[in-house]
């Protein structure tokens, strides 16, 4: 038995699985219907305890974790789970697939993650979406834990490298990587289109480094608590340096360039967010997961809206009118997710001369 | 935008195996979403049991077949000035092509809206579909395309057996087929080639999962995929015939996404406009794939996803033809979303076919690559055990759910030659031991499948252990959760379904009933589509409304139960609508209008049980349940539901009983001293061979409470006796069999009745051209009845006003009659609509379900008798050439798929047009004649006279050819195909010579059967129009000879 416990008390019971731990976090969900091991492992949901949507979980398993040839792993988003708990409805022990090497259970326990299924997931995200994102804790068995908030926490220094690391070196454009907790589909998108990766932490002095552009990856929690990247983002602003955001990327950007962010209610974290471009009839279905958002208005005359959400307005990115600066809220990285919206890293390769 | 004012839509036609409800769901949403527009809609589609030829659908309606030929007629009479080709199925995409290609759209200014028919025919020319594929890198199988015998054997050659073969411009896998030596691809070839012109020699794909995406663009090259499918079968087995499963269970991210990227990039590449359908094999030990084929329309697979996902593909795809962009529509679930965006699903769902195999002589049961399953359900819950088990359940072949069947299988051969059981089959290996790799590897279903059937089967096991008041709450939920039905608990405890469910409310053990929302709860739905699952614990809806009645669908399509028994649902809760009430609609056939969520105001995509209905029942309390509406599945529950203290609105449960009981009904007509065929209530074999003895063979043996025929069998001998005997008390376990005299050379007429408080207020009455001995669903019917005595009829309307009055009838109810000299008797009553209600309300523009929904209400009606000056034909319409092997004949039980009908000024007009609405050719100019026995031959002789002073060739069978020679009628002799001598009809099938066979048998025995069956079969093989029937032999001839094509009156429906 284990018991999920929200902050107002609601309680579900369920069925353990993964890790013998208890464990506590932000409760969010994702209404995404595949892509479980590239979720587990987004550094975005650092102190998140997540809960998927779709029923089915675990039937394809896990698969191994081997590096490609830049010595990045090759099936998963980082080199970790993330997520500090798991909770769905339906758990597959049976697992299928040819390139799976254990199955989830097996994995949540080699990184210490509980999950919890037989719940109600729907019920469950009802409520979150009814009462905006909720703290909660898991409770396996007799375990105990404290429930605190992980926003209060510099989760993007958690999630960060400590060490600059260079991947595909000698390639052509020179990207520095602002890692907040990078997606490495982000670096694989960059190798793929011929750049030289050059990823620092996130409160790297990079305006010391010689490079041609310059990307502010995803990242979880609160924009406002990566206050030295921000300031240094500013600071390359100022040398009108080419800079490009990804979703917490977008949000210090934003707030870079003196605009302001806000907390969502429950956030968008799903493969299916609609984005227009504005001024256009063009919509891509992109892949999302961030709780905190750009304000528009607080930004300056210089700033335009790129992409608005189709379904609730949020924005969705940003661009400079005169100067090289351009960031999204989605991931144009994808995994999981659609790759509708890949055609960013090429935008942004264009305006790295 | 460019709108067009007025735009032409082409429907499907009748239903037929590759095409059912799912063109009805989707031309009506298309026609809606047009009206929306307030663009003039003008539809052509001579299947008048449809809702979309409903004027609250389309403006004109035309009864008419959907060829060339009519539809130019119809272009050149009401100048749209648009067409929309993707909404009826290949039947009207086929069709589009041909008036494309022949210049007629373009002559009188009609625009093709949406995909441009270049695009559609490079999605059906094999050869241009590869190359267009190929220009952008994408994979297709191996394959060369041919327009001949020999160079399909040799393109076998290059690729290597075995191969496939495949038509172009097909549907529904029509000749296609696996060969595995040049023999067998000769042999498919020949048959491939009577029905199209190029065929595609391909690499064989065997065991690849099936994989299929929905993908939607727009004019502005938005793209999105609107749901994703993956086949439980493998590649191999037609996706029709294959338990389909939304979304993909075993894809990761990668694979699901390499696929949607794949299909994104192909549709643009095409140039789509609107929707289309892709179908992928993936290599299960890799992420390798093919693309398979691409439909540029909706599909059966586009209905499904509509209903799998709540996203209206062709209400939206409408949109999109006329110029709309994906971001100018609204999401019409949520409200507040927009039409731009991928369904999220948080429950599963899976969709199982139905086949009727076994009501057909000499079939073969395995499936593959040719479709055969006549109509399909879909099943929705939070785990896929629950899902799976309820879909068996739902196709309401007797079977309780996965396990808990009395059915027995060669395990070893159903795991390598899939037949219409193998997932029963598969759970029987589970169960014995085999472990799900073995299955794996003999079947091609992934392992996860097997793994989540082995859940069940041990789970059952795990109860088995245990005695019913032992089971506490923990193991029943689990139980139920896993998608056990009361019912296969009560097998398993041996108790009755009712103690299950009087523990299960003690326990708390109820089900929650869930909203789908196409977000996956990330907004609010504003819409009550909805379904029941025990793996949740929350209720989505509220139940507060009053004045609330449920409307009980007609369930999975099957032969003898379709769309018009929708049709009658849809009409029962537009008038319930109108009368004010709030509508619950529950049904589970992705196939219908009536699962449309806008139709009704909640709907429960869910089982037509008594457990079910119930649960729904019980969490809604409503006013009342309308059972007559949905046909036979409804109305078996009736006497549980009412014994069970729901309210049953409308004639009372114990009637309905009293009619559906054969015995009852029998002894009350006794009663009432009305005439019927000598009867029997069978209590023994002896005594049943006794009375058959006593009255002379053919005796009829009925079950009671069926539908269609089911297990209805005429005897002409001992032996036969006791072989159907046997067959219908397995069918019917709980209630009798009777047995009785079977009437031949008798005519049959039916009538179609509303009654209030016992007292007839609405009546039709329709006459078969086909004496008894064909099954009502198979016969021609004539309304107003063209060739009836006054006294027939009279005698009729007393007979029926009795019934009605005896069983205090109110609400809808149908009674087949036989006639013959001056005698009426009476053979079949149902207290419900019959299939034949939209016909005769649409032919007589009396609405009588508005009629009979309105006195079931309590609601006065006042209903004049029509003045009909105009007739109406119904033709049925067979897929024999799709069930390989069947004997292509009508016999008592039907075998027919769907009808068509067509009015007319005169009876001939309406009978060609029906005709060829149902896919009839009319002969050009060789007819082969075989007429057995005497009787036939000279109550044909002056047809076959007719027929040469048309200037027809003759051809016939030794003796009639003989007959027609003494009668000095010029023929050419023919051999039977047994024999080896030459002329043969062999030759003459072969080489494509015949325009038509008339072959009307002795009588339908076995034996008699036998004889012709090579010929018939070949007939449908080759496409060869066939007739089987002596009165409808001598109809068609009549007609023939009485009107040209061009005579034929083209009018709308207000035009008459």
């Amino acid at each position: 038995m284990a018991k999920l416990i929200l902050s107002d008390n609601t309680t579900f019971e369920g069925k353990p699985f993964g890790a013998d731990a208890s464990v506590f976090g932000e409760v969010v969900f994702n209404t995404g219907m595949v892509g479980y091991p590239e979720s587990l492992t987004d550094p975005s949901y650092r102190g998140q305890i997540l809960v998927l949507t779709y029923p089915l979980i675990g039937n394809y398993g896990v698969p191994g974790d081997e590096k490609d040839e830049f010595g990045l792993v090759k099936n998963f988003e980082s080199e970790k789970i993330q997520v500090s708990g798991l909770i769905i409805s339906d758990y597959s022990e049976k697992y299928s697939h040819w390139n799976a090497k254990k199955s989830l259970s097996d994995w949540l326990k080699e990184h210490n993650v509980l999950g919890i299924y037989g719940i109600d997931t729907r019920m469950l995200t009802k409520k979150l979406r009814e009462n905006g994102v909720m703290l909660g804790k898991i409770i396996n068995g007799s375990g105990y834990v404290e429930l605190s908030d992980p926003n209060l926490r510099n989760l993007v220094a958690e999630v960060s490298v400590k060490d600059k690391t260079v991947y595909n070196k000698g390639g052509g454009k020179k990207i520095v990587l602002v890692d907040c907790g990078a997606k490495l589909n982000i670096i694989r998108s960059l190798i793929k289109r011929g750049c030289e990766v050059i990823r620092v932490p996130w409160n790297y002095d990079f305006p010391k480094e010689e490079f041609d552009g310059l990307l502010i990856s995803n990242g979880p929690g609160d924009p406002k608590m990566a206050d030295i990247t921000i300031k240094n983002v500013a600071a390359a602003m100022e040398k009108d340096i080419p800079v490009f955001g990804i979703c917490l990327g977008n949000q210090i950007m934003a707030l870079a360039a003196g605009g302001n962010t806000y907390k969502m209610k429950y956030g968008h974290r799903s493969q299916n967010q609609p984005c227009i471009e504005n001024g256009s009839k063009r919509c891509y279905i992109t892949t999302q997961n961030h709780g905190y958002a750009v304000d528009m208005k607080s930004l300056g005359n210089g700033w335009e809206e790129w992409f608005v959400n189709a379904n609730d307005g949020t924005n969705e990115g940003l661009r400079h009118r005169t100067k090289p600066f351009m960031s999204v809220q989605f991931h144009p990285e994808a995994a999981p997710g659609p790759v509708d919206a890949e055609w960013i890293f090429d935008k942004f390769l264009e305006m790295v001369k | 935008m460019n709108k067009p004012k007025k735009v032409l839509v082409l429907g499907s036609g009748a239903i037929k195996i590759g095409e059912a409800g799912e063109f009805d769901f989707s031309g009506s949403q298309a026609l809606k979403s047009l009206r929306e527009e307030r663009i003039e809609t003008v539809l052509v589609n001579p299947n008048i049991a449809t809702i979309q030829t409903d004027s609250r659908i389309a403006d004109r309606i035309y009864f008419l077949p959907v060829t060339h030929y009519f539809v130019e007629k119809v272009i050149e009479k009401e100048k749209p000035d648009g067409i929309l080709l993707g909404f009826g199925g290949q039947t009207a995409l086929n069709c589009g092509v041909e008036l494309y290609d022949s210049g007629v759209l373009k002559k009188h200014g009609v625009r093709v809206l949406g995909t441009p028919v270049e695009t559609i025919k490079a999605t059906e020319d094999r050869e241009l579909f590869v190359k267009k594929l190929t220009e952008i890198e994408l994979k297709t199988p191996k394959g060369i395309a041919v327009d001949g015998i020999g160079l399909a054997l040799k393109a076998a050659e290059v690729i290597g057996y075995p191969v496939m073969v495949r038509s172009a411009y097909a549907l529904g896998g029509l000749g296609s087929r696996l060969c595995r030596n040049s023999g067998e691809l000769k042999e498919a070839a020949e048959m491939a080639f009577s029905h199209t012109k190029q065929i595609l020699v391909e690499e064989y794909l065997n065991k690849w999962k099936e994989v299929e995406y929905e993908i939607v663009r727009d004019a502005y090259d938005n793209c999105i995929t609107v749901c994703n499918m993956e086949n439980l079968d493998p590649m191999g087995i037609h996706t029709g015939d294959s338990i389909v499963v939304a979304p993909s269970q075993t894809l990761t991210n990668n694979e699901y996404h390499k696929l949607r990227a794949i299909s994104i990039k192909l549709i643009r590449h095409l140039g789509i406009v609107g929707e289309c359908n892709i179908q992928f094999a993936l290599e299960p030990s890799s992420d390798d794939y093919r693309i398979i084929e691409v439909n540029a329309r909706l599909s059966r697979s586009s209905a499904l996803a509509s209903k799998a996902t709540g996203y209206p593909l062709a209400f939206v795809a409408a949109k999109l033809a006329l110029g709309y962009s994906l971001t100018e529509i609204k999401n019409s679930i949520t409200k507040k979303t927009i039409a731009c965006f991928e369904p999220s699903l948080d429950y599963v769902v899976v969709k199982m076919p139905r086949w009727d195999l076994k009501k057909f002589r000499n079939i073969s049961r395995r499936i593959g690559s040719q479709m055969k399953s006549v109509g399909e359900v879909m099943a929705i819950g939070r785990k896929f055990e629950e899902a799976l088990q309820k879909a068996v359940r739902m196709t309401d072949i007797g079977a309780h759910g996965i396990v808990c069947n009395d059915f027995s299988y060669d395990i070893e051969r159903e795991l390598a030659e899939p037949s219409d059981e193998r997932i029963f089959a598969v759970a029987e290996a589970v169960k014995i031991g085999y472990s799900c790799e073995e299955i794996s590897k003999l079947t091609g279903i992934d392992e996860w499948f097997l793994h989540k059937i082995k859940n069940i089967t041990e789970f059952e096991e795990k109860l088995r252990k245990n005695d019913f008041d032992g089971t506490g709450r923990e193991l029943l939920l689990q139980a139920k959760q896993l998608g056990f039905s009361d019912k296969q608990l009560s097998i398993i405890f041996n108790v009755s379904y009712l103690d299950v469910k009087r523990k299960r409310d003690e326990l708390g053990i109820r089900p929650a009933v869930k909203q789908i929302d196409t977000l996956a709860a990330e907004y609010p739905a504003q819409t009550n589509y909805l379904y029941l699952t025990y793996n949740s614990d929350e209720d989505d809806v509220k139940f507060e409304e009053k004045k609330k009645v449920i409307v009980l669908g007609s369930g999975v399509y099957r032969i003898g139960s379709s769309v018009e028994f929708d049709w009658c649902c849809v009409n029962a809760v537009l008038t319930l609508k109108d009368l004010g009430y709030t509508t619950i609609m529950i049904n589970y056939n992705p196939e219908t209008v009536s699962t449309d969520y806008d139709v009704c105001d909640k709907l429960y995509f869910e089982e037509i049980s008594f457990e079910t209905v119930i649960e729904i029942y019980e969490k809604e309390n409503p006013d009342g349940i309308i059972v007559s509406m949905g046909g036979q599945i409804p109305n078996n529950i009736a006497v549980k539901l009412e014994n069970y203290g729901a309210k049953i609105i409308g004639t009372p449960a114990k009637s309905i009983d009293n009619a559906e009981d054969r015995y009852k009904f029998s002894k009350l007509l006794d009663e009432l001293g009305i005439a019927q065929p000598e009867w029997k209530g069978l209590t023994n074999y002896e005594e049943a061979r006794g009375f058959a003895n006593r009255v002379g063979y053919p005796i009829l043996v009925r079950p009671s409470y069926v539908l269609s025929g089911a297990a209805m069998n005429v005897a002409f001998t001992d032996a036969d006796l006791e072989t159907y005997l046997t067959r219908a008390s397995k069918v019917s376990q709980e209630h009798p069999v009777v047995i009785s005299k079977f009437m031949v050379n008798s005519k049959e007429i039916e009538i179609d009745a509303v009654a209030k408080n016992g007292e007839i207020v609405a009546e039709a009455i329709t006459e078969h051209v086909e004496n008894a001995g064909v099954h009502s669903g198979d016969a021609t019917m004539v309304y107003p009845g063209h060739e009836l005595y006054e006294d027939s009829v009279e005698k009729v309307k007393s007979i029926s006003a009795a019934i009605a009055g005896r069983l205090r009838i109110t609400g809808p109810f149908n009674i087949q009659f036989l006639a013959k000299e001056n005698e009426v008797m009476v053979i079949e009553c149902n207290l419900r609509a019959s299939r034949s209600f939209p016909f005769v309300s649409k032919v007589g523009k009396n609405n009588m379900i508005e009629t009979a929904t309105k006195v079931m209400m309590g609601v006065d009606v006042n209903c004049k008798a029509a003045d009909i000056k105009h007739v109406g034909i119904k033709s049925p319409q067979f897929s024999f050439s799709r069930l390989t092997g069947a004997d292509p004949i009508s016999t008592v039980e039907m075998a027919s798929t769907g009808e068509v009908a067509c009015l007319g000024d005169d009876v001939n007009g309406a009978f060609l047009k029906a005709l060829m609405a149902a896919g009839f050719k009319l002969p050009k100019k060789n007819v082969l004649l075989s007429l057995g026995g005497e009787v036939n031959k000279e109550k044909l002789l002056e047809s076959a006279k007719k027929l040469e002073g048309m200037g027809y060739n003759l051809f016939a069978t030794h003796k009639t050819s003989t007959f027609l020679k003494e009668n000095n009628i010029e023929n050419t002799m023919l051999h039977k195909i047994g024999e080896d001598t030459s002329p043969n009809i062999k030759e003459y099938l072969s080489k494509d010579k015949l325009d038509l066979i008339i072959n009307i048998p002795i009588e339908y025995t076995a034996s008699e059967l036998a004889d012709g069956y090579t010929m018939r079969r070949k007939a449908a093989d080759f496409a060869i129009p066939l007739i089987t029937n002596r009165q409808l032999a001598r109809l068609f001839v009549d007609a023939l000879s009485s009107k040209k094509i061009e005579e034929l009156d083209i009018k709308a429906w207000n035009e008459y």
